[in-house]
C-alpha cells in the first residue's frame, strides 16, 4: 500500500513533469531527423501520417553534400571557431591572471569593464561594426569574423577563468617565486598547467558560442565560399519562397552534430562553464 | 677568495641595466598592466571604438557606402515619429517579458524536478541542454518547419484529432506569430535556466531542509523559506542575463518571421537590421539600435557591478 502510493507520488512529482519537459525540449530534434530522411513525395503529402518515415532515404544528405557548399561552410565554421577560441583563451588568461592574483591600481575598473563587455549583445554594435569591417576591406573574408568573435568570447573566457584561477591554491606559486622564478615563469610554468579543467570549460563554451554566432556572419559574409554553416543554410537553402526542407533539416542535423559530440565528452566542463557566472560553488 | 669572485663580477656588470628593468617589470602593478594591456587594447579597438562610432553614426545621415552628413538628433526625432518604432518598442517588451517569465517558471520547475534522485540523471541533464548548445539558427529552422503554414505537424495533429480545421497560421497571424516566437525562445532558454538553477539548488546544504522539517515546515514552507531565499542570487543573475539577451534578440525573429506579419514581431535588432542593412540607411539604423541602450545599459551596469562585487 505504502509502496504503491510512493510510486504514484514519484510518477506525479518526477516522471510526468520530466517526461513533459523532455518531450518539449527534444521533439524538434526528432522532427529534424525524421524530416531529413523523408522522400519529397512523403514530405509534401498532408494525407500521410507525418510522425514516422515510411520510405527512409538519404537523398537529402547526398544532395546537401553534392549540390551545395555545405562541406566548405563546415570547414569555415570549424576554422573560425577554433582560431577565435584560441585567441580568446590567450587574451582571456592575460586578463584573468592579474585580476585573480594581483593588486594593482585600476583592477576594479578593469574587472567592471570586462563584466560589462561580456554583457554587450552584438545587435547593439552591428551597424558601426559593418561599416568598420567594410572600410577595412575585410568584407567577405574569414578574417572579419575571426577578428570580431573574440570581442564576444574574451570577456566570457576572462570571467570564467578568473573564477577558476581563484580556486587554485597559491602555495605552488609562492614556492616558485621564492625559488627565484619571475612572475611570467611562475604563471606559465607553474600556474597555468594546474588550470587545464578551467581551459577546457572556457574553450568548449567559447567554441560553441563561436559556432552559434549568426549576426556578424550574416552581415560580413555574403560570398558562399566564406560562409559559415548557419548563414549558408539560411541564405542558400531558402531561395525566395522555395524552402529545401529536406536539405535544411539535414543541414541542421549535420551542423549540430560536431558541437553535440564535443559537448557530450565534456558535459561536466560545459555545465561548469555555464554556471560559472552565477553559482558560487 | 678574490680569484673566485673575479669571474662573477663581469656578467653581473653586464646585466645591471636589464636587471633594473627586470626588477621594475616584476613589480605587481607593472606586470599586471603588461599582461592586461594587449587584450584591453584589442577590446577597446573592437568594442569601445565601434560603440563610440555607433553613437557618431546615429547623428549622421549616412547612406551605405557614401560619406555621411551630420544631422544632430534628426534620426532620433524620426524614430520618435515613426509608428513602426513604437510598435517595435511594444513588441520587444512583450517578447522579453513573456519569454523571461516562462523561462523562469519553467526553468525553476524543471530544476526542482531534476533535483530529485533518479536513474540516468546525468544523461537526462545532458540531453536537456541540447537546445541550448545546438546552433540557434539551425534549431530555429526545425521550428519553422514545425510551424509551417501547410505542413505543420501541430496542425496535422489538430486536424486529425478534430480540435481545429484548418488550424492557426502560426507565423502568419500577428498574435500567433508573437506567441510562437515566445514559445521558441522559451524552448531554447529554458535549459540554461534549469541547469543553472539546479546547480544553485545543489549548493543548498541538506541539513537546512532537515532542520526545517524537524521544526514542522511543510514542503511549501521549505520551498518558500529555505529554497527561495538561498536561490535568490542565482535567480537574479540568470534573469538579468536572460533579460539582456532576450531584449536584444535577433536570430529567432530573423529566421522565423523577419519581423512580420505587418511588423507584428519586429524587435529592435531586426528593425535596425532592416533599416541599416536592407534599407542602406546606416545612420537611422544605428539610432534604432542605440534606442536599446537606456534599458539595456541599465541592466548591463547593474549586473556587471553585481558580478564584480561577488567575484571580482
Amino acid at each position: 500500500m505504502v509502496e504503491r502510493r510512493g510510486w504514484r507520488v514519484r510518477a506525479l512529482q518526477l516522471w510526468l513533469p520530466l517526461g513533459f519537459f523532455l518531450f518539449f525540449e527534444l521533439f524538434p530534434f526528432y522532427w529534424m531527423a525524421v524530416t531529413s530522411l523523408k522522400p519529397n513525395q512523403e514530405l509534401y503529402n498532408t494525407h500521410v501520417m507525418p510522425l514516422i518515415v515510411y520510405h527512409p532515404t538519404l537523398k537529402h544528405y547526398v544532395d546537401l553534400l553534392s549540390e551545395t557548399n555545405f562541406l566548405v561552410w563546415t570547414w569555415n565554421t570549424l576554422l573560425v571557431a577554433t582560431v577565435s577560441t584560441a585567441i580568446s583563451l590567450v587574451f582571456g588568461v592575460m586578463l584573468a591572471y592579474p585580476l585573480a592574483r594581483m593588486n594593482f591600481p585600476g583592477s576594479a575598473l578593469i574587472a567592471f569593464a570586462v563584466a560589462a563587455t561580456y554583457l554587450v549583445p552584438q545587435p547593439l554594435l552591428f551597424v558601426p561594426m559593418a561599416d568598420i569591417i567594410q572600410r577595412m576591406g575585410l568584407g567577405n573574408t574569414l578574417t572579419s569574423v575571426i577578428l570580431t568573435y573574440p570581442t564576444l568570447l574574451i570577456p566570457f573566457c576572462a570571467w570564467l577563468l578568473m573564477g577558476y584561477f581563484k580556486s587554485v591554491p597559491r602555495e605552488l606559486e609562492d614556492a616558485a617565486r621564492t625559488d627565484g622564478a619571475t612572475r611570467l615563469q611562475t604563471m606559465i610554468r607553474v600556474f597555468l598547467p594546474l588550470c587545464t579543467p578551467g581551459f577546457i570549460s572556457a574553450g568548449i563554451f567559447a567554441f560553441t558560442l563561436a559556432q552559434n554566432e549568426f549576426l556578424y556572419a550574416l552581415i560580413f559574409l555574403t560570398n558562399t565560399s566564406v560562409r559559415t554553416v548557419p548563414v549558408g543554410a539560411i541564405a542558400e537553402l531558402i531561395r525566395g519562397d522555395v524552402f529545401y526542407w529536406g536539405q535544411l533539416m539535414a543541414a541542421a542535423l549535420l551542423g549540430s552534430i560536431p558541437v553535440a559530440v564535443i559537448y557530450s565528452f565534456f558535459v561536466e566542463h560545459y555545465v561548469a562553464g555555464l554556471t560559472a557566472g552565477s553559482v558560487k560553488q | 677568495m678574490s680569484a673566485e669572485t673575479e669571474p662573477l663580477r663581469l656578467p653581473a656588470a653586464r646585466l645591471r641595466v636589464p636587471q633594473g628593468f627586470r626588477r621594475w617589470a616584476e613589480r605587481e602593478a607593472v606586470f599586471s598592466w603588461f599582461m592586461i594591456a594587449p587584450p584591453m587594447a584589442f577590446l577597446l579597438a573592437l568594442v569601445g571604438y565601434p560603440f563610440v562610432y555607433g553613437i557618431w553614426l546615429s547623428l549622421e545621415n549616412r547612406p551605405v557606402a557614401q560619406a555621411g552628413t551630420f544631422v544632430g538628433l534628426a534620426n532620433f526625432t524620426a524614430d520618435f515619429h515613426d509608428p513602426v518604432f513604437w510598435q517595435v518598442v511594444q513588441n520587444t517588451f512583450v517578447y522579453t517579458g513573456a519569454a523571461t517569465v516562462l523561462k523562469m517558471v519553467g526553468g525553476l520547475g524543471l530544476a526542482l524536478v531534476m533535483n530529485q534522485a533518479f536513474r540516468l540523471k546525468n544523461l537526462v541533464r545532458a540531453a536537456m541542454l541540447l537546445p541550448f548548445i545546438v546552433p540557434t539558427v539551425l534549431s530555429t529552422v526545425a521550428w519553422m518547419w514545425i510551424l509551417d503554414p501547410s505542413f505543420s505537424v501541430i496542425n496535422w495533429l489538430l486536424i486529425h484529432t478534430g480540435l481545429a480545421n484548418p488550424g492557426p497560421s502560426w507565423l502568419g497571424n500577428p498574435g500567433w506569430a508573437m506567441t510562437s516566437l515566445i514559445v521558441v525562445n522559451t524552448w531554447r532558454g529554458l535549459p540554461f535556466y534549469a541547469i543553472t538553477l539546479l546547480a544553485g539548488l545543489q549548493t543548498i546544504p541538506p541539513d537546512l531542509y532537515e532542520a526545517a522539517t524537524i521544526d514542522g515546515a511543510s514542503m511549501l514552507d521549505r520551498f518558500r523559506y529555505v529554497t527561495l531565499p538561498l536561490l535568490k542570487p542565482v535567480v537574479f543573475i540568470v534573469t538579468m542575463f536572460s533579460l539582456i539577451f532576450t531584449f536584444a534578440d535577433f536570430q529567432l525573429v530573423y529566421v522565423l518571421t523577419r519581423g512580420g506579419p505587418a511588423n507584428a514581431t519586429h524587435l529592435f535588432a531586426t528593425y535596425a537590421f532592416d533599416i541599416a542593412m536592407s534599407g542602406g540607411q546606416f545612420g537611422l539604423g544605428a539610432s534604432v539600435a542605440l534606442a536599446m541602450l537606456p534599458p539595456l545599459g541599465l541592466l548591463i551596469v547593474a549586473l556587471a557591478l553585481y558580478m564584480r562585487r561577488r567575484d571580482g
